[in-house]
C-alpha cells in the first residue's frame, strides 16, 4: 500500500500502510452501534420484545470481526488482516471462558448468602422440613472424611514418590509405576466410589455404607495426585545436596528424611492441599460409598456420614415441600464449599510463591 | 531435573544398615501397593459385576426384562456422545486460550489470566451441576429455540425444544467448561516449551505472530494437544454430578440434540440409580461402572502414550 505514502510525501514513513492504534477501538464502537441499532429499529412490532443484550454483543463481535478484517485488508494486507482476525479470536476465547466463571460465582454469591448465617454453620437437618436447618452434620463429615483420606493418602502417596525419585531411577517397577499413577489420575470418581462401595460390602456385609469407606474412595483420587506432585517436588532437590550429605557419611535413609524432605517440604505442603482442596469438592464417590445423613456422625465406621458436596447435591435433587428454602441451602452449601476451595488452593499458591525455588518461565 | 540420584556405573555401593532396609522397603511397598490398589479396584468391579451378567434379566428389576446390553448401550452411546461434543467445543477455545496466555497476552498479566483459568479447575463438580441446572438450563434456552427455527432441517436440532432447557447439549456444555482448564494447561505447558529461537527465526523471516504461531509454535506442540485433548475426554467422560443434575435422561439413543428425550450417560445414572437399588440392581450398576472404568482406561493409557512419546517437548510431565 506504497501508494499511499507516495501520493503523501509528507507522512510517516513507518506508520504509513498501518491501521491506527485508535482504529480498532473507533470500529468496535461502531460494531456495537450497528448492533444494537438493528435489534431497536428493525424489531418486531410486538411490544412485548425487548432487546437481548447478549445477542447484541454477539452480533456486535461479529460485526467488528467482519469490518476490522475488511479495514485490515484493505490498508495492510491479506497476511496482516488474518493475523488481526486470529488475534481477535484468540481473545475471544479467553473471553468466552471468563463467561462461565464470572456467572458461576456471581450467582453462587447472589444466592449463596441467603441462608449464609449462624443456623447453617451449626445446626444439622435433622428433623427439618423446609425452612431452617443446616449443613453443620455435613461439613464435620466432610472434615473427617478428608481428613481420613489425607492420612492414608499422604504417607503412601509420599513414599511412593521417595522410591520413584531416589530409589527406582531406571527399574522397571518405576516405570510400571509412574504409568500407572497417571492411569490412576483419570478414573472417573464415581468408579473409584464403586470400588470403596464393592471393598466394604464384601468386609461388613452387603448395602455397608460407611465414612470409612467414602475416606478409602477419596484415597484412590487423591492418592495419584500427591504422588505427582511430590515426586517433581523431590525432582527439583538440587543433587548437590544429597552428595554433601553422604559425603559426610549421612546414610542414605537419613539423607532423605533430613536433607531432601526438609528442601522440598515447602511444595510437598502445596501438593497436598491442592489434592484436598480437590478431593474435598468430590460428591459422586462418596454419594456411593458413604451415603447420606441428616443427622450428625461422628463415627466414621458405622452409620452413614454426610459431606458438603452430598447435602448440596441432595438439596438440589430432593427438593422437599418449600423447594426456595432447599435450592436456598443448595446455594450456601456450593457457597461455603466454593470458599473452602478457593482459600486452600490460594493458600497453596502463596506457599509456593514464597518458598519455592524461582526458576524460568 | 535431570540431574537426580542417576548411579553411575563402577561407583561403589553403600553399606546397607537396617534402617536403610527398612526405609527403602516400606517406600518400595507405597509403589506396589498403589499398583495393588489399581489390580484392586478392577478386581473388586469384576467380582460385585459378574453376577449382573449371569443372572437371567427377569430377576434384575432395573433391567426390565431386557438384557443388560440392551440395558447399557443407550448409556455407553450417551456417555460417549456426551463426552464428544463437550470436546468439540472445548477444544477449539482451550487451544486458543493456550495461545492467548502463551503468545498474545501481555507478559505481565499472562500469569494472573492463567490462575483465572485455574480456577475453573477448583470449582467442584457439584457446584457445575446447581449452576448448570439452575442458571445456564433456563437460559439457554432462548437459543435452543432460535436453533428450531432456523437449523431444524438438521437432525441434531430436529426439536421439539425441551421446556426445561435441560438437554444433552446443556449437559455438553457443562462438561466443557470443566474440562477446558484441563486442556488448556496442558496445551499451554506444551506451547511456552517452543523454542525461542524457532519463534525468533520466524518472525525474523518477516512471518507476521500468526504464521510464527502457525508454522512453528502449533506444529511443535501437536502432540501435546491430542494428548490434552485426550485427558480432557477422559475427565469428561468420567464426570458424574454435573450430567446428573444438569440433564433429564430418558435413555434412548438419539442425536436431537435440544429435545427431552435424551441419553444418560454411565456415570450419571450410576449416581441417580444407586441411592434406591438394592440386591442385584446394585451389580448391574457396578457392571456398567466397569464399563466406564475400561473405556477411560483405554483413553487414558493412549493419551499418556502419546505424551510419553513427545516426553522432551511435552510440559505435561
Amino acid at each position: 500500500m506504497t501508494q499511499l505514502s507516495a501520493s503523501n510525501p509528507t507522512a510517516n514513513y513507518y506508520a504509513s500502510g498501518k491501521l491506527p492504534g485508535y482504529m480498532t477501538g473507533i470500529l468496535l464502537l461502531l460494531s456495537l452501534v450497528i448492533s444494537w441499532g438493528m435489534f431497536t429499529f428493525f424489531r418486531p412490532a410486538d411490544p412485548e420484545y425487548t432487546v437481548n443484550l447478549a445477542v447484541v454483543a454477539v452480533v456486535a463481535v461479529i460485526v467488528f470481526g467482519v469490518v476490522h478484517y475488511v479495514a485490515s485488508r484493505v490498508v495492510e494486507g491479506p497476511r496482516k488482516a488474518v493475523d488481526r482476525t486470529v488475534t481477535l479470536l484468540v481473545t475471544l476465547a479467553f473471553a468466552i471462558a471468563m463467561i462461565p466463571l464470572l456467572s458461576l460465582v456471581h450467582t453462587v454469591v447472589n444466592l449463596g448468602v441467603a441462608r449464609f448465617d449462624l443456623d447453617f454453620f451449626t445446626l444439622s437437618m435433622r428433623n427439618v422440613v423446609g425452612a431452617g436447618g443446616g449443613a453443620a452434620h455435613a461439613m464435620m463429615g466432610t472434615v473427617i472424611m478428608t481428613l481420613l483420606a489425607t492420612v492414608i493418602s499422604v504417607p503412601v502417596g509420599l513414599l511412593a514418590s521417595i522410591y520413584l525419585v531416589e530409589y527406582g531411577e531406571g527399574k522397571r517397577l518405576a516405570r510400571l509405576i509412574t504409568f500407572f499413577v497417571d492411569v490412576m489420575t483419570g478414573i472417573p470418581s464415581i468408579v473409584a466410589g464403586l470400588f470403596a462401595y464393592s471393598l466394604f460390602s464384601l468386609i461388613l456385609g452387603p448395602g455397608t455404607r460407611v465414612g470409612i469407606a467414602g475416606a478409602a474412595a477419596l484415597s484412590v483420587l487423591m492418592i495419584p495426585i500427591v504422588v505427582r506432585s511430590s515426586e517433581e517436588m523431590l525432582r527439583l532437590v538440587p543433587n548437590e545436596l544429597r552428595e554433601a550429605s553422604y559425603a559426610l557419611g549421612v546414610p542414605k535413609w537419613l539423607t532423605i528424611v533430613k536433607v531432601v524432605l526438609p528442601t522440598a517440604l515447602a511444595g510437598i505442603t502445596t501438593g497436598v492441599m491442592l489434592a484436598v482442596a480437590r478431593v474435598m469438592g468430590e460428591t459422586a464417590p462418596l454419594l456411593i460409598a458413604a451415603g447420606f445423613t441428616n443427622d450428625f456422625n461422628f463415627n466414621p465406621f458405622s452409620d452413614r456420614m454426610q459431606s458438603l458436596p452430598n447435602f448440596v447435591y441432595y438439596s438440589y435433587i430432593a427438593q422437599g415441600s418449600v423447594p426456595e428454602a432447599y435450592l436456598d441451602r443448595a446455594w450456601a452449601g456450593a457457597l461455603a464449599l466454593i470458599l473452602i476451595v478457593m482459600v486452600l488452593n490460594l493458600a497453596a499458591r502463596l506457599i509456593t510463591n514464597i518458598f519455592a525455588p524461582k526458576y524460568g518461565r | 531435573m535431570s540431574q537426580s540420584a542417576k548411579p553411575r556405573p563402577g561407583t561403589l555401593t553403600a553399606k546397607q544398615r537396617p534402617a536403610d532396609r527398612i526405609f527403602s522397603g516400606s517406600a518400595r511397598g507405597a509403589g506396589i501397593t498403589i499398583l495393588i490398589t489399581l489390580a484392586a479396584v478392577s478386581a473388586f468391579l469384576l467380582v460385585e459385576g459378574y453376577p449382573a451378567l449371569v443372572t437371567p434379566p427377569e430377576e434384575i428389576s432395573i433391567l426390565d426384562n431386557q438384557s443388560f446390553v440392551v440395558y447399557v448401550t443407550p448409556l455407553v452411546f450417551g456417555t460417549l456422545w456426551a463426552a464428544a461434543l463437550a470436546l468439540l467445543m472445548a477444544l477449539p477455545v482451550s487451544i486458543g486460550i493456550a495461545l492467548f496466555i502463551s503468545h498474545y497476552a501481555p507478559r505481565k498479566i499472562a500469569v494472573l489470566l492463567g490462575y483465572a483459568v485455574d480456577l475453573l479447575a477448583a470449582v467442584p463438580s457439584v457446584v457445575y451441576g446447581l449452576w448448570g441446572g439452575v442458571i445456564l438450563a433456563p437460559g439457554i434456552r432462548p437459543l435452543y429455540m432460535w436453533f428450531e427455527e432456523n437449523l431444524g432441517f438438521l437432525p441434531f436440532f430436529a426439536g421439539p425444544t425441551s421446556g426445561t432447557g435441560r438437554t444433552i447439549l446443556t449437559a455438553a456444555i457443562v462438561l466443557a467448561v470443566m474440562v477446558l482448564p484441563i486442556i488448556t494447561a496442558v496445551s499451554r505447558e506444551v506451547f511456552l516449551q517452543t523454542p525461542r529461537l524457532y519463534e525468533e527465526a520466524a518472525l525474523a523471516l518477516g512471518a507476521t505472530r500468526w504464521e510464527m504461531v502457525r508454522s512453528v509454535v502449533l506444529p511443535v506442540g501437536r502432540g501435546g494437544i491430542i494428548s490434552a485433548a485426550m485427558l480432557g475426554l477422559g475427565r469428561a467422560l468420567g464426570e458424574t454430578l454435573a450430567v446428573a443434575m444438569v440433564l433429564s435422561a430418558t435413555g434412548v439413543i438419539t442425536f436431537n440434540l435440544i429435545s427431552s428425550t435424551n441419553p444418560s450417560t454411565i456415570a450419571a445414572n450410576v449416581a441417580l440409580s444407586f441411592p434406591e437399588a438394592y440386591g442385584l440392581n446394585i451389580n448391574v450398576l457396578i457392571a456398567s461402572g466397569l464399563i466406564l472404568f475400561a473405556i477411560t482406561l483405554v483413553v487414558n493409557s493412549i493419551a499418556r502414550w502419546v505424551i510419553n512419546l513427545r516426553k522432551d517437548f511435552s510440559g505435561a510431565n
